[in-house]
Order: structure tokens, then sequence, then C-alpha cells
């Protein structure tokens, strides 16, 4: 591993927590009941901690007065190394909620494949956040299978939700070229992710999309879509109208 | 030797002292549980006049931590210390194991659910049976869990089906 792809692989890792993260904080008091309200915020709160803890170690690498701060606040578009999957935009109550399933799930194999990685930060912020993600896998499956397996208006929503989403899937599986010597066995990573997803589906009562389908692929790379632009000019408003304020 | 000996004793003394000055630090959430109660403290090390103070995070996304250094630094000020360092660690990463069994009545007391000793739902399945949790209240173990998350990362809401009340659990990690 060379401090290049270190860096480059942990600001990966960072992007995807915190673009995640501010997607579900767009839900903060819209939820539709006070309790789902309070859970997506909690996972928002445990995604943006793990995007600070890979910041930070990033920062640390990278030397130059290099922050976290100005890593989250102070690059553009095509500097985000994130998968396309968690820029895209919340929609209805389904689409979130099959966002974060496909996330957690991918986070929950990846992390337990890192928990032993050879990098003693990467190491670390893995066993940490495997903890918080566990929860986050076992809400958004739950919602899953009760969307699904609920009412005729909850399933056509899940199903729409799945037609949205499931060509970002793909590109989660896909290695960037500083994932590579990352010791991180992307066919297990697939295989595993596929047989949760699976899994809850059938409990859902809904069926897999066909296999070896087209997918999207470039939000690792910094191609994205147009969304990461205004996630982008909200998050950053701040630091960009007033260069440098702190409080 | 006698010397060396004696420079060790007074060390420890001094430890021993900056956690019980430690004591005084509060999680501004939860305030009757102090840092030390919680088992975020992991150690402290006199590095020549220098005091250092190394802590872990409870979440990742624990919004007391900045808070929490900030008010180690001012107990140890207040007691004269001048050097003070605080370091965060994440490894190995925070458990509720490390809770302190005062830590644990003074939750009880203040109506939140300790966690249980022993984590029997630590699995990523869906629609697992719920633990058994005991009401601060009426000590009865007739709850139900109402949302995994709660007012805080750390806690669950919970509600006792013999006195109704709602509570929360501070659960296990």
């Amino acid at each position: 591993m060379n401090q290049e792809s270190i860096i480059n692989y942990t600001i990966h890792l960072a992007d995807n927590a915190l673009i995640m993260g501010h997607r579900n904080s767009e839900w903060c008091g819209h939820g539709p009941i006070l309790e789902q309200d309070i859970a997506l915020s909690n996972i928002s709160l445990d995604l943006i901690g793990q995007a600070r803890n890979y910041y930070q170690y990033a920062a640390t690498v990278i030397g130059n007065n290099t922050t976290e701060d100005s890593l989250a606040y102070l690059r553009d578009a095509g500097d985000f190394k994130n998968c396309l999957l968690v820029e895209q935009p919340n929609g209805d109550w389904a689409q979130t909620i099959l966002k974060q399933f496909f996330f957690s799930v991918y986070q929950y194999y990846l992390y337990q494949q890192l928990q032993y990685n050879n990098d003693d930060q990467l190491k670390a912020i893995a066993i940490k956040s495997l903890k918080e993600v566990t929860y986050h896998v076992r809400w958004s499956s739950e919602w899953v299978i009760r969307l699904g397996d609920g009412t005729e208006e909850s399933k056509t929503r899940l199903l729409k939700a799945l037609d949205e989403l499931w060509m970002f899937t793909g590109e989660l599986f896909e290695p960037a070229s500083y994932e590579l010597n990352m010791n991180v066995d992307f066919d297990l990573l697939k295989e595993e992710w596929t047989k949760k997803i699976q899994s809850v589906f059938e409990e859902a009562t809904i069926a897999m999309p066909a296999k070896n389908n087209w997918h999207q692929s470039g939000g690792k790379k910094g191609k994205h879509s147009e969304h990461l632009g205004y996630i982008l000019a909200e998050m950053q408003f701040v630091q960009r109208a007033y260069p440098n304020s702190a409080w | 030797m006698i010397n060396l000996i004696a420079m060790i004793t007074e060390e420890n003394i001094s430890i021993k002292k900056v956690y019980s000055i430690l004591e005084a630090v509060t999680d501004p959430e939860v305030p009757v549980l102090s840092i030390i109660d919680l088992g975020i403290v992991k150690d402290v090390l006199l590095n020549d006049d220098e005091i250092e103070v190394i802590i872990t995070p409870t979440y990742s996304g624990c919004p007391a931590m900045d808070f929490i250094k900030v008010n180690i630094r001012m107990v140890l000020l207040q007691e004269g210390y001048q050097k003070i360092k605080v370091t965060q660690v994440l490894s190995p990463a925070w458990t509720t194991d490390w809770m302190t069994e005062q830590g644990k009545e003074k939750l009880k007391a203040y109506g939140i659910a300790p966690p249980n000793s022993a984590q029997s739902v630590c699995t990523p399945d869906s629609f697992q049976k719920e633990e058994a949790i005991q009401c601060p209240r009426c000590n009865s173990y007739h709850t139900h869990l109402i949302s995994q998350f709660g007012s805080t990362a750390c806690k669950a809401l919970y509600q006792c089906l013999d006195c109704k009340e709602p509570f929360d659990y501070f659960k296990c990690h």
C-alpha cells in the first residue's frame, strides 16, 4: 500500500460516509413519525462521525496544514470520490430506505474485511464503525421488509425505488485504481452483499433484478451526477461565503 | 534504587489524583455520569511536567467529545496543572462493558435503564427477539422496544407495559 493509495482510499471512504450522512440529515424534522425522524438523524450522526475519523486520518497523512474541514468544505465535485449511490436524491420514504439498505449492507461487509486491514488506523475506524453499521443494517432491512410485504401502495413505491437505484449498486464492486491494493476482496464483498440483499428481498416478497445488467459508474473517479453539485453548494456555503470562519 | 521507588510512588499518587479530578467531568448528555463512569478515559500519563489524558469516543459521531475535551482541560487548569494534553484514540473500540457498576446504578436512579451486562442482540438480522430490559422505574421486565434509536446515539427507546412509562435504555455496544 503506497501513501497515495492510502490517502485516496481514505478520502473515498470518508466521502461515501459524509455524502450519505448529509443526505440523511435532509430528513431531520421531516420524518413520517418522530421515532423514524430520530432514527435517520442518529444514522446521519454515525456516518458523519465516521467521515470525520477518515478525514482526520487523511489530513494527518497528507500534512501541509490539511484539516478535516478543508477536505470536507474546500474541495469541488470533481475531487469527491464517493460512489454515485449515496448522492442520489432521497425521493420518498421507500427510496430513502432502499438507498440506506444497499449502502449499509455494503459498509457492513466492507468493514468486516477492513477490521483485519494492515493499516492500523483504517482497521481501528472499521472496528469502531462496524458496531454502528450493524444497527443501520437491522433498521433498514426491517423497513424494506415492512414496505415490500406491506400494502399495495408501499410495495409499488419500493419497486419504483428499486428501479431508480439498482443501476447504482454495480459501482460498489467495481474497484477504482486506489482500491486495488488495499487488501479488499471485491468478489467476496459482492457475493456477501448479494446474498444479504437476496435474503431480505425474499422476506419482503420482491424479486431480485436480473443479473449482469448494465450499471452506472464514475463517482469513485470524480465523475458525478448533477446532484452532488447541489449537495456541496448547500453543505459548503458558509465556508465559501465566509472563508475560514469558525464557531 | 530507593529514590527510584519513591519516584514511582509519587507518580502513582499524582496519577490517582488526576483520576479523582476527572470525576468532575460529566457527559453533557447524561449529566449523572462522569467520564470515568462511562469508561472513556483510557489512560493518564505523566510526561515530565505534562499531563496527558487519553480518551476514546463512545460512538464515532458523539457530539459531546469536543465539549468533554474542553472540560478536561478546564478542571485540570483549575487544580493548577498547566501543561495538559488530551489525546483521542479509536482503538480498542469503546464498549458498554467499560461502564462502571457505580455508573450503572447512577443511570438507573436517573431513570435510564443501564446496559445489560451481556448483549443478546448484536447481529444485523432483522426482527430479532427483543432483549429483556428492566424498567428503571418499577423494575418490571414486561417492557417493549419502541425504537432502536433514541434521544442520543447511545440510547434506544422503550416502554414499560406495566407502569406504562416510556424510558431510555443505554444500549449495549
